[in-house]
């Protein structure tokens, strides 16, 4: 078993810090073997991956449509007793390929925790209250700009037990799908300037800053809407597609 | 819009612990409706490094029908019966993952059947996909496995139970270390 010793956050931030020095230029993929996150010691394989030209099923992205997502999903603030506590925010953005093409017609699932930073989870021990009126999950299809569109309540951050008063700055879950199975992301998206970025072991083990940027939204005022809700934009870039796209998915 | 700028992925990130309440849903594992004829079970257990099981991991899995064409058919969340050929499975307490679908058959003559798969789980920094051949047919002919020496061949390839479901373990780390795959241009 792997024993948790209770590391404090300078050794985690040493720790992270050296790691960030055997950074190789351009490796801006998060890295699996980043022993700060305690729980990622014995989860990493350690054999490199074999490299395969995807086959028809990996070519083949599952299909989604009207039939699995209501539209009301995509609003996690709705809830038939009462209002979730907490900012209410939108957070919107466009999904792309590689190519910057649109991705349309696709899943996005995300999940997050209230505004006190507790999941609807048994396993969220958090001394913080549930709100009864958040649940904290929601869906929607990319239209046909690849645009998805959230309106929720701004989580907050929470502690957790990597390490001695380990914190994760607040985050967004997000799950993605693209044109092809190859294209599957899970990933969390933070917000503008939030203090706990240097000391999150997870944010860090992704060791480019300029990737990093990546998983952070923009507040945007435009989004925002008068007396009702601040607004975010964050698009998301899946990775590159093999097959020959079809005529639909060029950009009209 | 109109322009195609290239732009650099978005990163991975863990699933994480919490995902239970969002992801997984009753009719994920359950390709084909339980008890329909000519369906089969695909089940096993994630381990780590010290060979414990994996409690909260997530597989999901592509495949084709029992006549090799990969559906491109929606429904998946909501399946009302249609065989998507898309499914996802959380482990159980024990690390355990099952699937409820029919045996996908080779995408072509001479090709081996398998089911494309992704693995999350808290403590995976990011997603990793493998294989799980159908055993039997064409193994030998697959360029994907013949490639790989023998002793890591059989990490990709299910193992028939007496019943006739399928079972096939992932290990994420390891000496039996399972084969993690990534595609041209993912860049790891
Ligand atoms: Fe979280």
């Amino acid at each position: 078993m792997w024993v948790m010793t209770s590391a404090t956050q300078r050794s985690i931030s040493d720790e992270i810090a050296q790691l960030h020095t055997t950074a190789q230029p351009g490796e801006t993929r998060t890295r699996l073997d980043f022993a700060p996150y305690r729980s990622s010691v014995l989860r990493h394989p350690t054999k490199q991956p074999l490299t395969v030209d995807p086959d028809d099923v990996e070519l083949a992205a599952p299909v989604f449509g009207q039939s699995d997502v209501d539209p009301i999903e995509a609003d996690l603030t709705l809830h038939p007793q009462g209002e979730p506590i907490g900012e209410r925010m939108v957070v919107t953005g466009r999904v792309l390929d590689a190519e910057g093409r649109p991705v349309r017609g696709q899943l996005v699932e995300i999940w997050q925790a209230n505004a006190a930073g507790r999941y609807v989870h048994k396993r969220d021990q958090h001394p913080a209250p549930l709100d009864p009126h958040f649940h904290g999950a929601g869906r929607c299809l990319t239209d046909d700009e690849g645009r998805y569109r959230f309106t929720t309540v701004k989580p907050g951050p929470y502690p957790w037990r990597n390490h001695d008063n380990a914190w994760r700055p607040a985050h967004i879950h997000f799950s993605l799908f693209g044109r092809e199975f190859t294209q599957r992301l899970v990933t969390q998206m933070y917000f503008p300037g939030d203090p706990l970025f240097p000391l999150d072991p997870i944010f860090q083990s992704i060791t480019d800053e300029t990737a990093r940027q990546r998983l952070i939204a923009t507040y945007d005022h435009d989004i925002t809407t008068h007396e009702w809700a601040t607004g975010y934009r964050w698009d998301i870039v899946l990775t590159g597609s093999h097959g020959t796209p079809m005529e639909e998915d060029t950009d009209g | 819009m109109g322009e195609h700028a290239p732009s650099a992925p978005t990163p991975g990130q863990t699933v994480g612990p919490f995902f239970h309440y969002a992801l997984p849903y009753d009719d994920g594992p359950r390709l084909a409706p339980t008890g329909a004829p000519d369906t089969i079970r695909l089940h096993g257990t994630v381990y780590d490094g010290e060979g414990a099981p994996v409690p909260d991991a997530l597989l999901e899995i592509r495949q084709a029908d029992a006549s090799g064409r990969v559906p491109a058919t929606e429904g998946s969340l909501r399946r009302d019966g249609r065989f998507t050929g898309w499914g996802r499975a959380a482990t159980d307490t024990a690390g355990r993952y099952a699937f409820r679908t029919v045996e996908p058959a080779p995408a072509g003559e001479g090709a081996a059947a398998y089911f494309a798969v992704t693995v999350f789980a808290r403590g995976l920094l990011d997603r990793l996909f493998t294989r799980i051949y159908v055993p039997g047919r064409n193994l030998d002919g697959d360029s994907l496995l013949s490639g790989l020496p023998a002793e890591r061949r059989g990490t990709l390839i299910a193992m028939r139970d007496s019943d006739g479901d399928l079972h096939h373990d992932i290990r994420l780390q390891g000496e039996r270390e399972t084969v993690f795959l990534t595609f041209p241009g993912h860049d790891r």
